[in-house]
């Protein structure tokens, strides 16, 4: 690849503009490096080269954020250039919110990579981690020196297409996308080390923040189930014999929806499970114990349910991403409804 | 309790008319060691096949894996329960074959076996890969039913794994480790100063072919208890499962305990490593809250400072998981949990199947879902028919030129929970 070319995003104190009195003032574009652009350019050596500094003022962007980054993209499309640098916005409320917002927009509208670098208390970052990469840096700008050594190589490995380690090799905010890499120390030896610093009281990173857990609570109860239709759903993967959906026996992609009409009882020569995390011996002998449509159905006989569904809806809950059983939920969710459905069993394995 | 264990270091394995090391070479007499295997009345045949780091070879479908160990002095055997009368094991002197491993392939359930790859990408993500294996590939009598099979298997593993083990018995060892542990009040005495830290090991013992046994005894019907790490060393505990390949302890692992090793290396430096609580994973719910309420009770009787817990298998002994970091948490007492993540292939979803906020210090042995690519290779040792089912695998993971496309989770041993590899995510 020729030098790579690069456009560089700046507020109007970076660009030496001037201060709050300045933070009025419209996009702009001026010709190479300016301010920090020096730093960067230095960076780069010949690598790569800042043809043009696009600013614009901290207050103009947010009071008029569709007009500006509707002028700000057709300038940096104007450069053609390979990268685009915001900021860094160190703790700069607005600087950094503006920053993620152009850096997001050049990656999705123009498609060219972009990087951007803030503390990690700019609200910025919790806007626009998930979308861009964003390098830490200090509070204010202290820090310029270490946060341009820091996106520098990330820039240049985006701006070539290469692909992206982990946050942790890389060095930007984790985007909430697992990535694989290989430690220099194995797990043991790395838990050794964390329950000593943790012992310690001195800081230590946990390898995977906590998530805030999705709890769902319970409906109210059925008030009658002698009128009650009822759908079975399970996540413990019965199909019909020869799994015809090919559902997967670990991380499904997609659950299958199967008619009952007539079925009375789940027999070894008709169904089996799909299920790669038990032991199926005793689903594949008998899949009612799974799928309770024997019992059921004796239950409608009796009148102690209204009515069975016509379809059972499955799916393998082994190694299954939440995300996906969470759409395969809403969907399901949605038919049952239409169907008149009043009370569901799901079973698990 | 003291045990020196000694390393003899096995640099190939090769077949030959006489079963012995020479020159840090492993030689396997065929004959006599199928005999061996097929005095067991449910084994129909018995294959045994050669695979060295570094070579074109696929073995699948993996069961275990086990390294060949001999007790040399100490009351007394390696595998107590199955191989050795059950005396407790952990004092005195073991000889290891290192390098060398017995890998047992079988289509028990299907779903639940794994592949090895000895070279390619695949075997970057399996320590099995750097091993001179001897593979048993065992067909059971017709009409034998599945847990029959497993166990044949199990125990002709255990049995082979003894069998090459006494070929180490009068060897001088290249290298000795000692590894002692003292009682809790000679080690309060000793090392009054230093944090004491123990280890949580939770077996997989879910049932139904997901099971681990200690001196013989099947985990899920034990409460937690403690066991000196040395006893680990010596075959107390022996795996029994056929669980998702990428996050099952084998017998292999459960020899080579790193959490152990590493807790020793540290062991009157930096900490005191008190004890070793083993607790189990199983399905009811009264099962789960009743064995973290008693490893909890453990920690805190131990006046344990820290604890690392470790886990295996995913989803449901997630909550166990949870459920010990958060108990032994509200001890007092600071853990870190290792575990490994179900992402999603795009490893955008939740990782884990349970969460709180007490597991605040979590080593990670990477996204399972994670999609590798395996190249063809010039060898399968065992049979390559059940990729597309096995857990991680999908209709297609196999293509017809032998290239397999599937999520990281077929690999045996990928994403081990003990933290036995350098595989992390963030």
């Amino acid at each position: 690849m020729s030098q790579i070319k690069v456009v560089h995003y700046l507020n109007q104190f970076f660009a030496q503009v001037g201060g709050e009195e300045k933070a009025n003032i419209p996009p702009e574009i001026k010709e190479g490096p300016v301010g920090p652009g020096m730093a960067f350019q230095a960076a780069f050596q010949d690598q790569a080269k800042i043809v043009a500094t696009v600013l614009c003022g901290d207050s103009y962007f947010n009071e008029n954020t569709e007009a500006s980054i509707e002028a700000i993209l057709m300038m940096i499309r104007e450069q053609k250039p390979d990268l685009v640098i915001c900021g860094p916005a160190f703790n700069a409320g607005r600087y950094g919110v503006a920053c993620g917002t152009v850096a997001s927009a050049v990656k999705e509208k123009l498609g060219i990579p972009a990087v951007t670098g803030m503390y990690t208390e700019n609200p910025g970052v919790d806007l626009f981690k998930s979308s861009v990469y964003i390098v830490p840096t200090r509070d204010s700008a202290v820090g310029m020196r270490d946060a341009v050594a820091a996106m520098v190589p990330l820039a240049l490995k985006l701006a070539r297409g290469e692909s992206v380690g982990s946050s942790a090799e890389e060095g930007y905010i984790p985007m909430g996308i697992r990535k694989n890499f290989f430690e220099t120390k194995r797990g043991s030896r790395r838990a050794v080390d964390m329950l000593l610093k943790k012992l310690a009281g001195e800081p230590f990173e946990t390898e995977f923040p906590m998530p805030d857990f999705d709890r769902v609570p319970p409906n109210a109860a059925v008030v009658d189930m002698r009128k009650a239709k009822v759908a079975l759903v399970t996540s413990g993967g019965i199909v019909p014999k020869g799994n015809p959906d090919r559902i997967e026996s670990s991380s499904a992609s997609k659950y299958g929806k199967y008619d009952l009409e007539g079925v009375t009882d789940l027999t070894a020569e008709e169904y089996e499970t799909a299920h790669g995390g038990y032991d199926p011996t005793y689903a594949n002998e008998d899949a009612d114990r799974v799928l309770p449509v024997d019992m059921l159905r004796e239950f409608e006989k009796e009148g102690k349910i209204g009515s069975l569904s016509r379809y059972f809806y499955s799916t393998v809950g082994n190694g299954t991403a939440v995300a996906s059983s969470k759409k395969y939920a809403q969907e399901i969710s949605k038919e049952l409804v239409a169907d008149g459905v009043s009370a569901v069993i799901l079973t698990s394995t | 309790m003291k045990l020196e264990v000694g390393y003899i270091p096995i640099r190939d394995i090769r077949f030959g008319p006489e079963s012995k090391v020479d020159n840090n070479v492993l030689y396997v007499n065929k004959r006599e060691l199928s005999a061996l295997i097929l005095a067991d009345e449910g084994i129909a045949s018995v294959a045994l096949d050669l695979a060295r780091p570094g070579e074109s070879v696929r073995i699948t479908p993996v069961k275990d894996v086990i390294e060949p160990r001999v007790k040399v002095s100490g009351t007394g055997g390696i595998f107590p329960g199955w191989c050795a009368k059950v005396r407790t094991v952990g004092e005195g002197r073991t000889h290891v074959l290192k390098g060398a491993a017995v890998v047992t392939t079988g289509k028990v359930v299907g779903f639940q076996e794994g592949i090895i790859d000895m070279s390619g990408e695949g075997a970057q993500y399996t320590p099995f890969s750097k091993l001179n294996s001897l593979v048993l590939v065992i067909q059971p009598k017709e009409g034998t039913e599945s847990h029959a099979y497993e166990k044949s298997l199990r125990l002709a593993g255990l049995k082979t794994a003894e069998y090459l083990g006494k070929l180490a018995e009068h060897l001088e060892p290249e290298e000795v480790h000692t590894y002692e542990t003292l009682s809790v009040t000679e080690g309060i005495k000793k090392y009054p100063e230093l944090p004491r830290v123990g280890y949580v090991l939770m077996l997989q013992s879910q049932g139904l072919l997901h099971d681990t046994y200690v001196y013989g005894v099947d985990a899920k019907q034990t409460l937690p208890t403690l066991i000196g790490p040395t006893e680990l060393m010596d075959g107390a505990i022996v795996s029994g499962n056929c669980v998702s390949a990428c996050d099952k302890n084998t017998t292999y692992h459960h020899l080579n305990n790193p959490v152990v090793e590493d807790l020793f290396s540290e062991h009157g430096k930096a900490l005191n490593f008190t004890g070793l609580i083993i607790t189990n994973e199983n399905v009811y719910l009264a099962d789960k809250e009743r064995s973290s309420d008693r490893t909890a009770e453990l920690c805190a009787y131990l006046g344990l400072d820290g604890v690392i817990i470790s886990q295996e298998g995913f989803g449901n002994p997630d909550a166990d998981l949870i459920m010990n970091c958060r108990k032994i948490e509200a001890k007092g007492i600071r853990t870190v949990i290792i575990t490994d993540e179900y992402a999603g292939q795009d490893g955008a979803s939740q990782s884990l199947a349970d969460a709180d906020a007490a597991a605040d210090a979590v080593v990670t042995g990477g996204n399972a879902n994670m999609v590798i690519h395996l190249p063809a290779m010039d060898r399968v040792i065992g049979s390559i028919d059940r990729v597309d089912h096995i857990a991680g695998g999908w209709s297609g993971s196999l293509k017809e030129d032998g290239t397999i496309t599937a999520e990281l989770q077929v690999i045996t041993g990928a994403t081990n929970e003990l933290g036995f590899n350098t595989l992390s995510a963030r």
